[in-house]
């Protein structure tokens, strides 16, 4: 994975002395809240309802066991003994004072970590695929690309106050991991025919999201060799900060800017803004990809691991067919680590979870982590014969539930337990919803659901099969369903179903919804294909009779 | 690096990057500039489009951008077309301009700032002599760390 060399080192720790500086001036009264706002965001410091939220940033979801340690610590010294890994592949807590605030950046600088771009009106944290580097259908590690759109992106001048918030996601694969069409700018990188110089480059989909106007994100670009991304994106970027709209912030993503003015005009003020570009120097030379690169070349996997796996204890069997992926080496295997216990809060991970799990990719998974868009860890290494101990030890710190995909792995925003936008509640909702269906998820087979507290929509419910929006009717927390939606290579949108319930009523109606699946699903279909073959009719005819 | 350059009591809220004397041609608006074939300053409200002055630039000495907002980051697009075109006179934010958007505003090229309310001087000082290394080229002279690796 990528290593910080001097320069990194000398940036990062630049901005633990500006955010400390900027602290400073704050709490003396120097700036106004107003004006620290937009500061402390582009630091990942959200004030929730109770507390200070701190968002630490993990580029592209990968972390080494040191990096998981220090999470353990911060969790300990500075919050309450957990943490709450998030949709966009980090991690935040949520009980932070302000005047901590440097000093955990301080801490973090140590372990080449930090907080910058993970809130604000700018390029965020970039997403991508969990199982990058171990999975077998990548046409390359999406990383590295990744890594040179991180450093491009970190304080870049032109883009820091952006219309709105900007997420750029980036895969390589044909199945989707990372909802890469609901970003407002997804990369799939692809291979040229040999005739056409056989080089990598990428799909530039632009104009994506969620929110309260969900896209699906249009090709605008069919290939972007990868010497010319940068600049690229430059021009990508700037079309929307000149015209992007500031007049309202719910019309001000990228994606109405594609809906309103169409996808051909963008591509076309993209390409004139390209040409301005071109000869600024903008895009680094091939040497810097391909120092970047060296740096995921990927562990020395053993030729001689053994491809064979003791199924004999059943729990064990289980977990290992839900929870454990095909690995691109032989003898080794992807292991997804579920934080959605039966009942628990989705995502959410104690010190000691964190610590043990630190300790597992370190002596069992060449030192690496991924933290999913789902809100779950990834041991992307693990040799084959050591499934069981991994397992084992998993099982023992209430970390092996095997339900990977399944209808307990919800995604849930923190809802109105934490956040300050929030109009419902979705964290009792999950649980609730968790403990209904436990010892039926895996007859329910594939099913995504994903709850969101308010129409921002940072819980996904768009791109759920099942998803829950929780909004505010007349002073009470009422909940809209939602079926059909999918973030995968699939993407499509979810559509409500009717008019919405309390949390009992939603619980049920998905119990009818679920019902009416089984009843209806032919042999091999997942909830979405019955879904997709049947329409909404019977599903709705299940909820309302 | 830094070396905010006041130019006296009448005007305590310009600081100037640049060795030139100020320009004390009025700015105007972009629309008047345009009928105006021997105007040498402009000012450019954040929705103007700063590619309209490209045919004039031989004539410009000043382009005054306006920032009603610091969260309006229009303007830092407007220098940076402008200084990718080659315009090399003076470059004014004027606004909303704070202490912490500086360093951003001169690696765009802007090298004189109108205030609308005072600057803590030494606050300034320090964001701008604050980071040693950029990860990405711009308007100004920093070295993208690429350049540094590879020479």
């Amino acid at each position: 994975m990528y290593r910080y060399d001097e320069y990194d080192q000398a940036i990062v720790d630049a901005r633990v002395d500006e955010f400390r500086d900027q602290v400073t001036r704050r709490l003396s009264g120097a700036m106004t809240e107003d004006q620290f706002k937009p500061l402390r965001l582009m630091n990942g410091l959200y004030l929730q309802l109770h507390a200070y939220m701190l968002r630490i940033a993990v580029p592209y979801g990968t972390l080494d066991s040191r990096q998981m340690r220090l999470l353990a610590h911060i969790a300990r010294k500075y919050d309450r003994g957990y943490g709450h890994f998030t949709t966009r592949q980090n991690i935040q807590f949520n009980w932070i004072r302000l005047s901590d605030a440097p000093d955990i950046l301080a801490e973090l600088a140590t372990a080449q970590m930090h907080a910058i771009q993970t809130s604000g009106n700018c390029i965020r944290n970039i997403s991508s695929d969990q199982f990058a580097g171990a999975a077998a259908d990548e046409v390359a590690d999406p990383r590295p690309v990744a890594e040179l759109i991180r450093q491009w992106s970190t304080f870049h001048p032109e883009f820091s106050y952006l219309p709105r918030k900007f997420k750029i996601a980036v895969i390589a694969a044909d199945e989707d991991r990372a909802a890469m069409r609901l970003h407002d700018i997804g990369l799939k990188l692809v291979r040229r025919p040999n005739e056409q110089g056989g080089d990598l480059g990428a799909e530039v989909y632009v104009g994506g999201g969620m929110g309260r106007t969900p896209m699906i994100a249009p090709l605008i670009k069919d290939f972007v060799p990868l010497g010319e991304l940068m600049g690229y994106l430059e021009a990508a970027l700037r079309v929307y900060n000149r015209y992007g709209r500031r007049d309202n912030i719910y019309k001000a993503r990228i994606k109405i800017l594609l809906h309103e003015i169409g996808a051909d005009a963008y591509r076309e003020q993209v390409e004139a803004e390209w040409v301005a570009v071109r000869d600024q120097g903008i895009d680094p030379p091939a040497a810097e990809l391909e120092r970047i690169a060296a740096m995921f070349a990927g562990p020395a996997f053993d030729p001689a691991a053994p491809d064979a796996v003791d199924r004999s204890d059943p729990d064990f069997a289980v977990w290992l067919d839900q929870n454990v992926r095909a690995h691109k080496a032989p003898g080794h295997a992807i292991v997804t680590i579920s934080l959605k216990p039966v009942g628990g809060i989705p995502g959410d991970a104690t010190a000691d979870q964190i610590d043990l799990m630190a300790d597992l990719a370190q002596a069992h998974s060449f030192d690496e982590l991924r933290v999913t868009h789902a809100q779950n860890i990834v041991l992307p290494h693990v040799r084959k014969d050591a499934l069981y101990g991994v397992w084992q030890a998993l099982r023992d710190a209430g970390l092996a539930e095997p339900n990977l995909d399944l209808i307990g792995d919800i995604i849930a925003c923190p809802g109105l337990d934490y956040c300050s936008l929030a109009n419902a509640r979705s964290i009792p909702l999950a649980q609730k919803i968790s403990r209904r269906f436990a010892g039926r998820e895996r007859e329910l087979g594939e099913l995504k659901l994903k709850i969101s507290g308010c129409i921002n929509a940072c819980g996904h419910h768009h791109a759920g099969h099942i998803g829950i929006l929780g909004v505010d009717r007349k002073g009470t927390e009422n909940y809209q369903l939602l079926l059909g939606g999918s973030g995968a290579e699939d993407v499509s949108l979810g559509k409500i179903t009717g008019p919405g319930f309390d949390e009992d009523g939603v619980v049920d109606a998905i119990a009818r919804v679920t019902d009416r699946y089984l009843a209806e699903r032919t042999s091999g279909e997942r909830f979405l294909d019955t879904y997709r073959r049947l329409g909404m009719a019977p599903f709705k005819e299940a909820i309302y009779g | 690096m830094a070396d905010p350059d006041g130019n006296g009591a009448d005007a305590p809220t310009l600081l100037r990057f640049r060795d030139d004397d100020a320009h004390d041609e009025p700015a105007v608006t972009l629309d008047a500039f345009a009928a105006q074939p021997d105007a040498t300053a402009v000012r450019l409200e954040a929705g103007d489009d700063a590619r309209a002055l490209l045919p004039a630039l031989a004539r410009l000495q000043l382009v005054e951008v306006s920032f009603p907002s610091f969260r309006d980051g229009r303007g830092y697009s407007a220098a940076a077309v402008l200084r990718e075109a080659g315009y090399r006179g003076e470059l004014r934010a004027a606004g909303d301009v704070l202490v912490d958007q500086l360093p951003l505003m001169r690696r765009v090229g802007f090298d004189s700032f109108a205030p609308e309310a005072p600057l803590d001087a030494e606050a300034a000082r320090r964001a701008l002599d604050r980071y040693d290394h950029r990860y990405q080229p711009a308007a100004d002279a920093a070295v993208p760390v690429w350049r540094r690796r590879h020479g």
